[in-house]
């Protein structure tokens, strides 16, 4: 007896049943019409597969009702947080801070108000993380100083005893390509990112302006950096997280208190 | 073993000489290989949560960039090559002919070696896509679909001139595996390039949440379950010596797997800002998804009716109870966290990692073990150098497992519960997040002992094959030279 026929394999003649299958099941009409048919099957298949994702998936785009707030005062990433934010992309670290504040108490009073749909709509990759080995960074923005951020990244500890966090410290030296930024742009405003002025020389600009503030920041704090650091872009970045949808939340806080 | 293995070749039919092993045998060494280099990044990432400095302040050793390499390798390098060695050495007897183009299988082979290749170089230099595997930038994504394109093409077409007309149970898994992963990697890889090496998704916010973990959770359904299930289906009724337990239960239960594993991605958004019926679809068919996992799960534990005297002494079939028992448990655990209430609790700790590690290092990796032990003897016609060390692999992977996910439930209960604890003036308990992270690392120690535990088996296995390919091995009985040919 052929050890292929105990497994589902038949033999040459194409006419000897499984063993454990009655002889029915093998005359059975989906056997018949189905499990002969590699095409119909696989054109089954993909049909079987298709269906849970185009009815989840495909309202995303047509519905007007999400929530998605096309009206809330959200503005894209500015050049320079553009460049922050390829960064925290490259050092993955989604892998250990999620930008997601969920509707529970404990996280409201542990980061301040939860995540809402709108507040990703220039989200290109969306950074939500699925995992927090570091606490949630979605209502970072305006949390510490500057400079905080610059000495917590060159050493962790030094700031935070206890931290498992690595240090970032060649972000401190390596600089960040204006011209890089300018590619990034003029694809963000391919797929809809209202920019208006993409050229070079604007980028470079609206990177240095608001870089130098920052420089300026830290300064004052005893710290001498440059605009198109690398470690610069990443604070701007952290200190607009979830800014515009604080400010649009807490003034809708504050006017039901005002109503009350 | 040896009884099992004549067995074998006495069922050896004049065609079999006729298929193409020689890439059955390079898939089976990448599969060694990329299985320990995979194993050993996830050691040294979980080396970085326990003992930071072994971050070693350099950029392309960090915590971040080696992560995805981790879950890149383990995936796509050790899981994605043992589906094509199971692939390519199953199909070919189940249709009783040889692949359709030995030229497209080799180059399925290089091609797929080359991108697991440039993924290593491209994620540690920090290019990446951010999307949780699927990481790799747009060259190496179109390279992916050029290489999956390849293997469908040279899969359907062998399937077209296949020398029976019935296709078995793990052929519809295989044929699944082929189309829905093409289908997902498309969808989910759709990006505006910037550079060579950056991209941006055409979706963006919440809508490119929702298209990568439909993808996500589709590629442990549709890359780590339903080819596994295929090769289940063949390689646990050879080894137990056994028929299937039941055809109509197979039927049924892959029909209700393709269908309904789709509908679960939005699982991992619950509480998101994603629409609540979406969230709502996720959970529901999350929970419904036991009933056609356990299908599998039921399908092959009792194809050991019989059998099981011989699961007490054959260290193969230990394995492949073992991987089908953690199968039932995850795809139980899967679904009880995909209830709100209880993601709410589990979301973002420990006990996710500990939950893919059971159905990661349990499933996958058991069922793999137990088919490369059980293959190698009859791919090279040699009888294992070390048979005994078969049974050492078996009890320092299963109790490496063990510890694993014990330690990561521990430490993900604990961080999940002090996270939202409140005291009776209604503030946090835990007001300093790092308090809560001191207190777990005990667990993340005993979690590198676990992985530890489950490498060191593995390497042991590597070295077995060495020894037994190079020939330390007895030739197996009998005429080892037909059987190998």
């Amino acid at each position: 007896m052929s050890d292929d026929n105990r497994t589902g394999n038949e033999q040459a003649d194409g006419k000897t049943p499984q063993d454990g299958v009655s002889e029915s099941a093998y005359g059975a009409w989906h056997r018949r019409v189905l499990e002969g048919r590699a095409g119909l099957f696989a054109a089954l298949t993909a049909v079987a597969i298709s269906i849970g994702g185009l009815v989840e998936i495909v309202p995303m785009f047509t519905a007007t009702d999400m929530g998605v707030g096309e009206d809330m005062p959200i503005t894209p990433y500015t050049p320079l947080e553009v460049a922050g934010r390829d960064l925290y992309v490259r050092e993955g670290c989604y892998l250990c801070h999620s930008q997601m504040v969920r509707p529970m108490r404990a996280e409201v009073l542990r980061y301040g108000e939860w995540s809402r749909a709108w507040e990703y709509r220039y989200d290109r990759p969306f950074l939500l993380g699925s995992r927090r080995l570091g606490p949630d960074l979605h209502r970072i923005a305006g949390k510490y100083p500057d400079a905080w951020h610059y000495e917590h990244m060159e050493d962790p500890r030094a700031i935070a005893p206890g931290s498992i966090m690595p240090a970032y410290s060649w972000m401190l030296e390596r600089t960040v390509d204006p011209s890089r930024v300018t590619k990034s742009l003029r694809a963000l405003q391919r797929v809809g990112h209202p920019y208006v002025d993409v050229s070079e020389e604007n980028v470079r600009g609206a990177m240095r302006s608001q870089g130098n503030e920052i420089v300026a920041n830290l300064r004052s704090a005893g710290i001498e950096s440059t605009w198109d650091r690398e470690i610069i872009a990443m604070i701007a970045y952290l200190q607009r997280l979830g800014r515009d949808g604080k400010a649009v939340l807490s003034g809708a806080a504050g006017e039901q208190e005002e109503e009350q | 073993m040896e009884s099992s293995a004549s067995a074998v070749m006495q069922g050896t039919s004049p065609v079999r000489a006729n298929y193409d092993d020689q890439v059955v045998k390079m898939f089976f060494t990448a599969t060694v290989i990329w299985g320990i280099v995979g194993m050993l990044v996830g050691v040294i990432i979980a080396l970085q949560l326990a003992w930071w400095p072994a971050n070693l302040g350099l950029p392309w050793t960090s915590f971040g960039r080696l992560r995805p390499l981790h879950t890149n390798a383990v995936i796509f390098a050790f899981a994605g090559n043992v589906c094509f060695l199971g692939i390519y050495h199953s199909m070919q007897r189940l249709l009783k002919t040889r692949m359709w183009n030995d030229t497209l299988s080799r180059v399925h082979f290089w091609g797929w070696q080359a991108i697991i290749v440039a993924a290593a170089i491209t994620l540690p230099l920090g290019m990446t896509q951010s999307k949780e595997y699927a990481e790799l930038i747009w060259p190496i994504d179109i390279a992916i679909t050029v290489v999956w394109v390849v293997f469908a093409v040279n899969f359907f077409a062998t399937i077209a001139i296949r020398k029976v007309s019935h296709l078995y149970v793990a052929i519809w898994f295989y044929m699944s595996f082929v189309i829905t992963i093409a289908v997902l990697h498309i969808v989910n890889s759709l990006a505006i390039p910037v550079t060579a090496t950056l991209s941006y998704p055409i979706y963006a916010g919440l809508t490119d949440a929702l298209v990568q973990w439909w993808y996500g959770h589709n590629a442990v359904g549709f890359f780590l379950t339903t080819p596994f299930l295929g090769l289940m289906y063949y390689y646990l009724p050879r080894a137990a010596d056994r028929p299937v337990y039941s055809y109509r239960l197979s039927i049924i239960h892959f029909w209700a797997l393709v269908f309904l594993y789709i509908w679960a991605g939005p699982h991992h958004l619950l509480y998101s800002a994603l629409p609540e019926w979406a969230q709502t679809l996720g959970m529901v068919f999350s929970i419904i998804l036991i009933a056609p996992s356990w299908g599998g799960m039921l399908n092959g534990l009792l194809t050991l009716r019989g059998a099981w005297d011989r699961v007490r002494t054959d260290p193969v079939l230990k394995m492949m109870v073992v991987a089908v028992s953690f199968y039932g448990m995850s795809t139980f655990e899967g679904p009880m966290m995909s209830i709100r209430a209880v993601n709410g609790l589990a979301h973002y700790t420990n006990w996710v990692i500990g939950h893919v590690h059971s159905g990661a290092l349990g499933w996958v990796g058991m069922l793999s073990f137990a088919i490369l032990y059980w293959l190698a003897p009859r791919l090279y016609g040699r009888e294992l150098a070390h048979p005994k060390w078969v049974n050492t692999h078996f009890w320092l992977a299963t109790i490496g497992i063990v510890i694993y996910t014990v330690a990561m439930w521990a430490a993900g209960l604990m961080e999940g519960l002090q996270w939202r604890a409140l005291n009776d003036a209604g503030q946090l308990a835990n007001p300093i997040f790092l308090d809560i992270t001191a207190r777990l690392e005990p667990f993340l120690w005993l979690r590198l002992l676990g992985g530890t535990m489950y490498l060191v088996g593995a390497i042991m296995m590597g070295i077995n094959f060495w020894q037994t390919i190079r020939g330390s091995g007895k030739p197996s009985e009998p005429a080892p030279a037909a059987a190998a040919a």
